[in-house]
């Protein structure tokens, strides 16, 4: 304890002042430039649409239950699955780490007072409702029936639902994530505090910075695809229909070209995440620092030249596919290295089971079987009979909620004690995470046989012998609903009776834990000047087994 | 053992305030001095020009590969365009181009006249390229070249004499495709007017200084970006087999 | 495959086998690996458990081992790669001898054609031990075309010919699914394969009462007045047609094209899309005036008018013999090829 003590000695009394009573009201939060704010703002928000997407994810589960389409008609699972996918790419997974966690994160680890534009920042998070409220209203008025990925020319002629209201919703939520993607590598670049130089970065800094990149190069790609769809359906203009003299594969490129990518930006940030809980928790520097952070711009630069690869039976040539095969297999190499440099940084630490580092344990072996499955995907002579299949469902899952969403819990618990000034209660906290660990293997892993037997996705109705793993599917889907909903609650509950944390109860490393628990508005009284290198724990005190309340006045 | 980085934290709690700058009331209170927000502005406007080339990107891909596929027809529809507009149009902008690098120049020297003379003078020849497109657009118009129900194209491709017919469904799809990128174009240059409009009621107002001009150096920059877009759009659109 | 629990797809054609190899391969390594991380973790976790006193050991980093993780992974991918892709190879390039089956999807159905005329629809008949080819094409969407127990599939699109080849091995019924999403009843698109002994299959075949594909070809190319410029004996408006099926054609500015399926189709829907040397673009286009089920009529048709280049003589005559409509063909014509 008296090592502890030493740490947080200067800081020991809790600001009267910090961002979240700095200012009341529902204006002062509308209106505010505080990166910190808008992360709340996008907290609830996002919040709220993860919760949509699992209604539908449930319902989409329930009607599998039996191989006859009994709960839902056929184009209400249609619709089902269509908003769940567009729901958790668009709304969850693109802004849940980088919009939560990197807005809140990014200014206080590189030692800035905001973003560099933190008008725009509130503008990215307008947009973002914006975009949300429309497509809620494309929702309610019947919904989108066409598969998140909209393809042509069943998107452009041949579907009767309101393609073009949820083509704008994705428009200007792709702005919102484009300005959000500027706003950090202009922050990154222009507004580290003195002394923080590049190779002094966290890594979470450096995963986002490359999350950031793919954004502002990808988005607008899909911005242009969009706005042709709609154009194409609206005045019948033949750019992808192939009756009207277009070419569907095109459409397919320009797709992918932004949502292959887009898959990085989702786990990207989460990467960086588990980097910093894994250092934090062992009480080491991330093994092979420089490694990590350049597989991160490693993947941000392959995954722009391996979009092809969803298209193999699509209609592409032979020699297309193989090339983009072998460029698939690049991508693997960087996923690969950060998988080693983290079991590596376990290497004589001094490692403890908070449950950040359950989670960071259960990201590396769900993204392990994901990034190992998808490399069966990227073997084209494999992907001609899974593609399509629910292999592939099981393989993107276990990389988009096994790997992103265990990072984002994973973070979102390690941080908490900053942006709340709370802590959560561990031992709930723990029950969830075996929840989700449990819950998630059990909904996912079925799907990878479903799919090798020849289950093909977005199936409505099926043969009957799939039904045994379907129903094996659906049972872990609720057990992982229960994993998601504890959170949650024990959240909120937190916030009013968990224990005080202090500025520092993980004794981590990283410039965010030298301010107030909330910080301040500004962040640091006074700028920092970094003079240590990232990851210094060999000078910060150990761990306690379980953290306890730090005894701070209020 | 923590001593340096005890250092950085300061023994008070208060908050600060944005009111420590009070020699620039254009620096923003979270940048430490103006060269770090002009250095930030002008990096995030260069990263916007970068999505915005992305964003042309999709079509000028879309572009390549149908003009590719059908040579003939692009050739066709691209000889049904008004070179002469077109040319005027390219030396509009190329002209406004200059206007704007002599706004700049201006606000740098601090010459408040001058600067709100020459914004003018660029949201004048922006409206006259607007003006032109419009005539070309009642031109597509009155010749059913719009794609649509009512589009009709009997033209032929022109090859050096040779008159080669071509399907109507691909001319069309060589005018979609002209709409949606001149449209586009169009839609930056109408933000573009507004934006000059703007800078130049604040420039009169005084706004501008020679220690603060970002916004005009960075408008200038999307201008230029639009500029070039256009002079990559004349050649692509209009210039197909002219070679007669 | 057991009916209860699948656990793994029926192997049903000559790929079966090699896919299933391949997958195991990939199973075995992934296993490895995932065993290999989870066990790691697991040790270096309890093993490095905090203990009261031991402070962690930094260690940096290690090139060595860095090298050693990017590049070996990388290796054993190539191995993945390199199978994969002559399996894959293999999987898209139908032998010669392939028996040619049409397909036409629509929402949501399949309309199957044989060459001798037999029409299915959602089901498709084929024989053990023949190569099968399927020339497919889509009326409305995309569609995919998939078998499970062959480890076939193949998007089917509007406007072009994919095609997908397979040799059945075991007779049995199996399921064919609609892989690409399609709309409302997209998992009702589906239907079954049925394989058959060889001698069943002509007995199936036989009850067949349509005639053959070409034949149909041919009625639509005399109704539809193709005959009256594409002559035998190239003296029409239009070249003529005898043998130019997968022939080389010299193209008006000097390209030159293969005259596979895609190249047929598209000059009907849209003959000034590629003008042959020598000829003016006069044929107006059928677009919208031919149904895909008719383009394949025609298309088998001018396949026909080639069909074995190693007896040239007689295909001649035969092609001749297919021209009834055809007043102008003369019998000296044969050498037009």
């Amino acid at each position: 304890m008296a090592t502890r003590t030493a740490t947080i000695v200067p800081v020991k009394q809790t600001p009267k002042l910090n961002y979240l009573n700095n200012g009341h009201g529902l204006k002062s939060w509308l209106l505010t430039t505080d990166h910190k704010r808008i992360a709340l703002l996008y907290l609830v928000s996002v919040s709220i649409f993860f919760f949509l997407g699992g209604v539908f994810a449930m319902l989409i589960r329930l009607e599998l239950l039996t191989p006859q389409g009994d709960l839902l008609s056929a184009d209400s699972y249609n619709k089902a699955f269509t908003q769940h996918g567009m729901i958790m790419v668009f709304f969850f997974l693109i802004p849940v780490v980088p919009a939560i966690l990197g807005n809140f994160l990014v200014p206080l680890m590189i030692g800035a007072k905001d973003l560099a534009f933190p008008r725009i920042n509130l503008l990215s998070w307008y947009l973002y409702i914006t975009a949300g409220i429309i497509f809620l209203h494309c929702m309610i008025n019947g919904g989108v029936d066409t598969g998140w990925t909209f393809y042509s020319p069943f998107s452009t002629e041949y579907t009767n639902t309101n393609i073009v209201e949820a083509g704008v919703a994705v428009f200007i939520a792709g702005f919102s994530s484009i300005f959000t993607g500027l706003n950090f590598i202009v922050t990154v670049h222009r507004m580290r505090a003195p002394g923080m130089t590049w190779d002094r970065l966290p890594l979470f800094i450096w995963a986002n910075y490359a999350t950031s990149l793919i954004m502002i190069l990808g988005t607008p790609v899909i911005a242009i695809t969009i706005v042709l769809v709609a154009v194409e359906r609206l005045f019948h203009l033949g750019i992808f229909d192939p009756h009207l003299g277009g070419d569907p594969l095109l459409f397919q490129h320009l797709f992918w070209f932004y949502s292959h990518p887009a898959v990085y930006i989702m786990i990207l940030p989460s990467m960086g995440v588990i980097s910093e809980l894994i250092a934090c928790f062992s009480r080491k520097r991330p093994f092979g620092y420089t490694f990590v952070a350049i597989s991160s711009m490693a993947i941000a630069v392959f995954g722009f030249l391996v979009w092809a690869h969803h298209m193999f039976v699509a209609g592409i040539s032979l020699y297309a596919a193989m090339i983009f095969s072998f460029l698939s297999f690049s991508v693997g190499v960087p996923s690969a290295v950060k998988v080693f440099n983290w079991t590596a940084t376990l290497y004589k630490g001094s490692i403890t089971y908070a449950t950040p580092m359950l989670y960071a344990f259960g990201f590396i072996g769900l993204f392990t079987i994901g990034g190992l499955t998808g490399l069966m995907l990227a073997t084209i002579g494999i992907d001609v009979h899974v593609t399509d299949t629910y292999f592939v469902v099981a393989h993107f899952h276990y990389v988009m909620v096994g790997g992103v969403l265990m990072g984002y819990l994973g973070g979102l618990h390690f941080w908490w004690p900053k942006i709340t000034g709370r802590m959560y209660p561990e031992g709930w906290a723990k029950l969830s995470a075996l929840f989700v660990f449990v819950g998630f293997n059990l909904t996912f892993f079925p799907q990878f046989i479903l799919g090798y037997v020849g289950m093909p996705r977005r199936y409505w109705q099926y043969p009957p012998e799939f039904q045994v793993l379907n129903v094996l599917s659906t049972a872990g889907a609720s057990v992982l609903a229960v994993g998601y909903l504890l959170p949650m609650i024990y959240l909120l509950w937190s916030l009013r009776y968990g224990p005080i944390a202090g500025p520092n109860p993980w004794n981590a490393a990283g410039l965010e834990w030298q301010t107030a628990s909330p910080p301040p508005t500004f962040n640091f009284d006074e700028t920092p000047v970094v003079t240590w290198e990232a990851y210094n724990y060999d000078e910060l005190p150990e761990l306690p087994v379980e953290p306890v309340e730090v005894p701070v006045a209020r | 053992m923590h001593d340096s980085r005890l250092t950085t934290i300061p023994a008070s709690t208060q908050v600060m305030t944005a009111d420590h700058e009070e020699h620039n009331p254009a620096l923003l209170h979270h940048f430490a001095d103006a060269k770090q927000q002009k250095n930030a502005a002008s990096l995030g406007m260069w990263l916007f020009l970068v999505t915005e080339i992305m964003f042309f990107g999709g079509m000028f891909c879309a572009y390549l590969i149908y003009r590719l596929k059908y040579f003939n027809a692009f050739a066709a529809g691209s000889q049904q365009l008004d070179i002469k507009m077109g040319a005027l149009n390219t030396a509009v902008l190329i002209v406004s181009s200059v206007t704007v690098v002599l706004a700049v120049k201006a606000a740098e020297v601090g010459k408040r006249k001058l600067l709100v003379g020459y914004l003018v003078v660029t949201v004048l020849l922006g409206m006259t390229f607007l003006v032109v497109k419009g005539f070309e657009y009642k031109e597509k118009f009155e010749k059913h070249h719009v794609p649509g129900p009512n589009f009709n194209f009997t033209e032929k491709f022109d090859d050096n004499g040779k008159q080669i017919p071509v399907n109507p469904k691909e001319a069309e799809l060589f005018f979609s495709i002209y709409f949606a990128m001149t449209g586009m174009h169009a839609l930056h240059m109408i933000i573009g007017c507004g934006l000059f409009g703007t800078l130049a009621v604040l420039s009169w107002k005084g706004h501008y200084s020679p220690t603060y001009f970002t916004p005009i150096e960075n408008a200038g920059l999307y201008w230029h970006l639009v500029d070039i877009i256009w002079i990559y759009l004349f050649p692509l659109l209009y210039l197909i087999s002219r070679h007669s | 495959m057991s009916k209860f629990l699948p656990l793994w797809p029926d192997q049903a054609s000559s790929m079966a086998g090699q896919v299933d190899a391949l997958y195991i391969y990939l199973l075995l390594v992934s296993g490895v690996m995932t065993a290999l991380i989870f066990i790691t973790v697991t040790v270096l976790a309890i093993k490095y458990r905090r203990v009261p006193g031991r402070r962690a050991q930094q260690i940096h980093g290690s090139i060595v081992l860095e090298v050693g993780w990017s590049v070996l992974p990388f290796l054993v991918m190539i191995t993945f790669f390199i199978w994969g892709a002559i399996l894959f190879f293999k999987e898209r390039t139908p032998p010669a001898d392939a028996t040619e089956v049409y397909v036409v999807a629509k929402q949501w159905m399949w309309k199957v054609e044989h060459m001798e005329g037999q029409r299915e629809i959602n089901a498709l008949h084929v024989p053990t031990g023949q190569n099968v080819k399927l020339i497919m094409t889509s009326q409305d969407v995309i569609h995919s075309f998939f078998i499970p127990a062959f480890r076939v599939k193949q998007d089917v699109l509007p406007g072009r010919y994919t095609t997908l080849w397979f040799k059945a091995t075991v007779p049995g019924h199996y399921h064919l699914f609609c892989a690409e999403y399609c709309g409302t009843m997209h998992s009702g698109m589906g239907g079954e394969v049925v394989v058959m002994d060889p001698q069943d299959y002509s007995a199936w075949m036989a009850n067949g009462p349509a005639a053959p594909l070409q034949d149909t070809g041919r009625e639509l190319f005399a109704s539809l007045g193709c005959a009256t410029c594409h002559r035998s004996d190239a003296q029409g408006r239009g070249p003529s047609l005898q043998g130019v099926y997968n022939k080389p054609v010299q193209l008006e500015g000097g390209r030159t094209v293969v005259a596979d399926d895609d190249y047929v189709r598209e000059s009907i829907l849209n003959p000034t899309a590629k003008i042959v040397s020598g000829y003016k673009p006069v044929m107006p286009a059928f677009q919208g005036i031919v149904s895909d089920e008719q383009l394949n009529a025609l298309v088998a048709y001018v396949k026909s008018l080639s069909s074995s280049p190693s007896s040239q003589p007689t295909t001649g005559t035969a092609g001749l013999q297919n021209l009834p409509a055809a007043p102008a063909a003369q019998p000296q014509n044969t050498q037009v090829q």
